[in-house]
């Protein structure tokens, strides 16, 4: 039984984050090595061959629709979110990261102004006076501004356009269990 | 092969400019993942009109120009435990932020490090890194050893955790 947070405090945890430790847990320990290794080892180097599930089947010694069948099961219990490729920022099309102050109050309607957004690919609430970040991502730098210009309009207000200048991770994926 | 089958020429060169309509239909195609079929690019070229092999190309192309930075799985960290989501912001001297930026960019637990402008007075920090944990203790463990790799350079820096995930979905790009 993991230890929470809360014992700290001489909190009891409540019952729900009990549940979600015990299941999160359960969840990794219940993978399997096939499917630890297809999470781990294949975040990046996935073949560009004719039939790539049968060359990954082949490395791992399963069979291709073992392979197929697993990730299919990953991805429904949302552990993996796709198999495939991972665009680098800012090469294709324009983007940007902003952020924007909102109170408390408003934070539902303003989320849901920004959401309702195609060009928002990424919208997380974070724990800042700038407490909405969000991702804007369109064909061109022109259409990003107008997005930006929009909602500083539609919300009144303080908004940060903070575009990459430059990046310095070549993202090899993360390690998950090593 | 019939002539519809032959690669073309473009597949080979990258076009001038970058990406061509081929390359962007390809990434429409493969932002939400690629299809879990015995011959994904074949389901990939048919949809595209375009013969497989000049898919796989393309996707290679991309790749060794920077514009595709891998292809794989690409976990759901927050499903596996990493609940832990640390944006670190800080303000260092911008002439060696991008010698600081290598460095930080470069510890195995940074998953993203981003050069940004600062937003003065609001918001003085101009190297991004994002750290990933499975507590708000170990994330913090993590920020102390950038802080302790910037040493003097760090001039401020905060930590902002993501308390809710409002929407997430693989890049778009607009047509």
């Amino acid at each position: 039984m993991p230890q929470t947070n809360n014992k700290s405090q001489g909190l009891p945890p409540s019952s729900v984050e009990v549940k979600r430790l015990v299941t999160d847990t359960d969840r990794v320990s219940q993978l399997s090595e096939l499917e630890k290794r297809l999470l781990n080892d294949y975040q990046r180097g996935f073949p560009l061959s004719p039939t790539p599930y049968a060359e990954i089947a082949r490395e791992l010694g399963a069979s291709e629709s073992e392979v197929l069948a697993c990730l299919h099961a990953l991805q429904e219990r949302g552990m993996v979110g796709r198999v495939g490729p991972v665009f680098a920022p800012g090469r294709a099309g324009a983007s940007t990261l902003a952020a924007i102050a909102v109170p408390a109050e408003r934070l539902p309607s303003v989320a849901r102004l920004i959401n309702g957004y195609d060009e928002v690919n990424h919208n997380y609430e974070r724990e800042h006076e700038f407490n909405l970040w969000f991702v804007v991502t369109a064909g061109s730098r022109g259409r990003v501004g107008e997005v930006l210009d929009e909602i500083r309009a539609a919300t009144g207000l303080q908004l940060l356009d903070l575009p990459m200048e430059a990046h310095y991770h070549i993202d090899l994926g993360f390690p998950l269990w090593c | 092969m019939s002539t519809a089958a032959r690669v073309s020429k473009d597949a080979l060169e990258p076009a001038k400019g970058g990406l061509d309509a081929v390359d962007r239909g390809l990434i429409a195609a493969t932002q939400a993942g690629l299809p879990l079929s015995p011959r994904p690019y074949h389901v990939l070229a048919a949809g595209l009109g375009v013969p497989a092999e000049e898919v796989m190309q393309r996707l290679q192309r991309m790749q060794a120009a920077g514009v595709i930075r891998r292809i794989g799985a690409v976990p759901n960290h927050y499903a596996l435990g990493y609940r832990a989501n640390g944006m670190s912001v800080w303000d260092v001297p911008d002439e060696s932020v991008n010698e600081l930026g290598r460095r930080v960019g470069a510890l195995d637990f940074v998953s993203h490090c981003y050069h940004r402008p600062r937003h003065l007075p609001l918001w003085p920090y101009n190297l991004f890194a994002m750290v990933h944990g499975k507590s708000r203790e170990e994330v913090e463990d993590k920020v102390a050893r950038i802080a302790g790799l910037l040493g003097d350079a760090n001039h401020g820096h905060t930590v902002l955790y993501s308390t809710r995930i409002l929407k997430k979905m693989g890049l778009r790009i607009g047509t």
